[in-house]
């Protein structure tokens, strides 16, 4: 019940999320993402621009963002992620799970 | 080759949990085989196609194409698996009863499967576009070889056809009295999860709001990467970390399906003269009809 109560108080504030200016960047390049660790804000809509500079395809995936994105090869895909509550969310290619990274959230 | 099978495994599962289930639902039915394997054809040839025009696909609608393609296959596919439950809410009575009269086997049992072939076809299409990109890489890849690709990709097909044929065997356990019964309530779940994940797309495109980004987070009791976890967010829709939006759209498939199912078995009910009203079990079995 607190749960819910704080999860409606969330749907509330993210009713009117800010949307960070320009799109944060990360490259795949060699099975490997590139920076592997970014950094957004809290409580914002982000958008994330994905540049797959592999000549294979790859699934941009993430479990806790609910994110699922193929990016063909040499192809740069956008998913928007948040406005999120502060924490560390693991994303991957689904392709190639060994390859992943992270975005924080501050 | 054992980390291709596993990857073709967890996407060929989805497709087979669905088509187990379709089969079990549409047991009895004459030519069955036919208009499901019809599905599956079209959803494989269809699959390549999708695979070849990824990129383009990718590039519609100012880069949100895959986005509005996927939440549409899903949309299309909750509406066809929809009217299968609406239409076995009307008409599962007569087919029960006939089998009652005939034996344990349904004969000629007249259930159009039109929609559900079609929903196979959707799964398969949504699924199978990803295992032949995900192939096609390897194909391409500096260090890719062909046993890897052909052998990895039968071994994770055949687990996933194993997984189909588990789910259809275990099905046909229930006594065929009961079975439409259940594969209605499993049809329906899975519709909703398949409106669920409709939204996830929609909101990863940023055309619908989040409504509250996580509303729960059991990732540490049943993780979604587990197959457990994967297979229970295929049949009911479960997701550890859910969005709002997503609960939003799985109650209202829950409400809008199971209602027009309440409606259809309520007017089947007042055509029904012998049937108690107090019954009001979607395919209400042992009911002949006068």
């Amino acid at each position: 019940m607190v749960r819910l109560g704080a999860a409606l108080l969330i749907a509330v504030l993210a009713a009117f999320p800010a949307l960070a200016q320009s799109p944060v960047t990360i490259v795949i390049r060699d099975h490997q993402f590139v920076p592997a660790e970014v950094t957004i804000p809290a409580a914002t809509k982000v958008e994330i621009s994905i540049k797959n500079e592999q000549n294979v395809p790859a699934e941009f995936e993430s479990s806790s963002l609910h994110r699922e994105k193929v990016i063909g090869a040499g192809a740069t895909a956008s998913v928007f992620v948040g406005p999120l509550a502060a924490g560390r969310y693991e994303f991957y290619d689904d392709f190639h799970p060994a390859t992943r990274g992270f975005i924080v959230v501050r | 080759m054992l980390a291709t099978a596993i990857i073709v495994f967890r996407e060929v599962l989805e497709a087979a949990l669905i088509v187990g289930i379709v089969l079990a639902a549409s047991r009895g039915v004459a030519r069955r085989g036919v208009w499901i394997g019809a599905g599956i054809g079209a959803g494989v040839i269809g699959s390549a196609g999708v695979a070849a025009g990824a990129d383009g696909i990718a590039a519609a609608a100012a880069g949100i194409g895959q986005e509005v393609f996927n939440a549409a296959i899903l949309f299309a596919a909750v509406a066809m698996l929809g009217w299968h439950n609406i239409w076995m809410t009307r008409h599962g009575r007569e087919i029960t009863a006939a089998a009652n009269r005939l034996g344990s086997e349904v004969r000629g049992g007249t259930q159009p499967l039109w929609a559900l072939a079609s929903a196979v076809g959707l799964a398969v299409l949504r699924e199978g576009s990803e295992v032949v990109l995900f192939l096609y890489g390897i194909a391409a890849s500096s260090d890719g070889d062909a046993a890897d690709m052909v052998f990895g990709g039968s071994l994770g097909l055949a687990g996933g056809v194993l997984a189909g044929g588990a789910i259809y065997f275990g099905l046909l356990r229930i006594p065929l009295r009961h079975l439409f019964t259940v594969t209605s309530w499993l049809v329906l779940l899975l519709a909703a999860g398949m409106a669920s994940q409709a939204a996830a797309f929609l909101l990863q495109a940023d055309l619908l709001p989040p409504l509250g980004p996580v509303l729960w987070d059991t990732s540490s009791l049943l993780s979604e990467r587990s197959m457990l976890g994967r297979v229970l967010h295929t049949l009911i829709g479960y997701s550890a970390q859910p969005a709002g939006i997503q609960l939003v759209f799985y109650v209202a498939t829950l409400l809008v399906i199971g209602s027009l199912m309440w409606a259809m078995n309520n007017g089947a009910a007042g055509a029904v003269a012998r049937r108690p009203a107090r019954d009001s079990r979607p395919p209400g079995p042992l009911q002949e009809k006068p």
